[in-house]
């Protein structure tokens, strides 16, 4: 999909140039844009680094585990084919904790673990799992408290306050996972409701 | 709405400060602990810049073109019925397909409206409230070997989705236009 995007950008945007007699524009546009994407790599390394830098010390002296200690009784309850003694708890608390941190390096590991625990427990194995759909939900709307990388490009860009989206992006995610919690629970109860009838 | 802007303010200031001291009370050597995490998010700008650069530079194409123009001319009228404005249209598109790509995206959107524009404030939070759905499923469902995801990419998307308007929300009450 996102190599069809990126072909048409590309074919209609040489072939529409050309048609309107601006080839030209073509070859300029490149190297503009080439050094636009130079400049912003180079402004937002910065930042990047830093906040890395900052969350790393953040993972190692157990603020994570701090994170994924308040957020059991709460994410747990979402997960109630998940016991909760299991190692799928563990890693599912620890990879939304990261996310929740911005730490996306160590999330995915410990969500690729998760997975493989929540297969463990899996009747069917080729078959995706209510828990696991959960699971993927409140990680693709995982509540950030600070979206780094966007920091970091609204500076390279000159923003006067780089920062200021960051409570609003707070409140939006919280929104998004709410929406997500919801939605999982009908498409759950859709399911089982569709299971019952089935066995009747 | 004083609270919340000075909570915005802080935030950062608050975190740098206590990060590194709760570090050093639970015995981290701190300054070590920050540059392995650095030198990681080195290499992380270093896996994003390719994706980058090859959005950049096939918007840019796009653009000069005029076919963007009328793209978002053609939009215009449904989308201002939803207050979306036509500008974060590109975003949405890429977002659920590649995070980098939709970094570049956001990255052209600061460049021409301006980061402090209402626009550009809105494209910020949209980065941050979505995800790379497709992506994410890809990866996470193609681990352990599982070929039906039943309901999960439509969740996922619709997710995503309200993250979107979330963000349209979160913007007009936070940066009243």
């Amino acid at each position: 999909m996102i190599n069809f995007i990126w072909l048409f950008l590309i074919v209609s945007g040489v072939m529409a140039a050309g048609a309107t007699g601006q080839v030209d524009r073509i070859t300029t546009s490149l190297t503009d844009q080439a050094a636009v994407a130079t400049n912003l790599i180079m402004g937002m390394a910065g930042i990047m680094v830093f906040w890395m830098g900052m969350m790393n010390i953040a993972a190692k002296s157990g603020l994570m585990q701090v994170f994924a200690r308040l957020l059991r009784p709460m994410v747990m309850r979402l997960f109630p084919d998940v016991p909760p003694d299991h190692p799928a708890a563990g890693s599912i608390l620890l990879n939304i904790s990261a996310n929740f941190l911005g730490l996306g390096n160590a999330a995915t590991p410990l969500g690729l673990n998760a997975m493989q625990e929540l297969q463990k427990l899996n009747p069917d194995k080729d078959t995706a799992s209510p828990a696991m759909c959960t699971f993927l939900a409140l990680n693709t709307s995982s509540v950030t408290l600070i979206p780094a990388t966007v920091v970091a490009l609204r500076a390279a860009a000159g923003s006067t306050s780089p920062a200021d989206i960051v409570a609003p992006t707070f409140v939006a995610t919280v929104v998004a996972a709410a929406t997500a919690v919801v939605l999982d629970r009908y498409f759950r109860r859709k399911l089982s409701g569709k299971g019952r009838g089935g066995r009747r | 709405m004083g609270l919340v802007e000075n909570l915005s303010r802080w935030i950062i200031p608050l975190l740098v400060l206590v990060i590194p001291a709760y570090g050093y009370l639970k015995g981290v050597k701190v300054y070590e602990a920050f540059i392995e995490g650095a030198e990681e998010g080195l290499r992380m700008v270093v896996r994003i810049a390719p994706y980058m650069l090859a959005i950049l530079v096939a918007l840019g194409l796009f653009k000069v073109s005029g076919a963007m123009d009328l793209l978002v001319a053609g939009l215009r009228p449904v989308l201002s019925l939803m207050g979306i404005p036509p500008e974060v249209v590109p975003l949405l598109v890429t977002r659920p397909l590649s995070g980098g790509a939709a970094l570049g995206v956001l990255a052209e959107i600061l460049r021409l409206q301006g980061p402090d524009s209402f626009v550009g404030r809105l494209a910020s939070i949209m980065q941050g409230s979505t995800d790379t759905t497709f992506y994410v499923l890809a990866v996470y469902f193609g681990s352990v070997g599982i070929r039906k995801t039943r309901y999960a990419l439509t969740l996922g998307l619709m997710a995503d989705l309200a993250g979107f308007l979330a963000a349209i929300w979160a913007a007009s009450l936070f940066f009243p236009r």
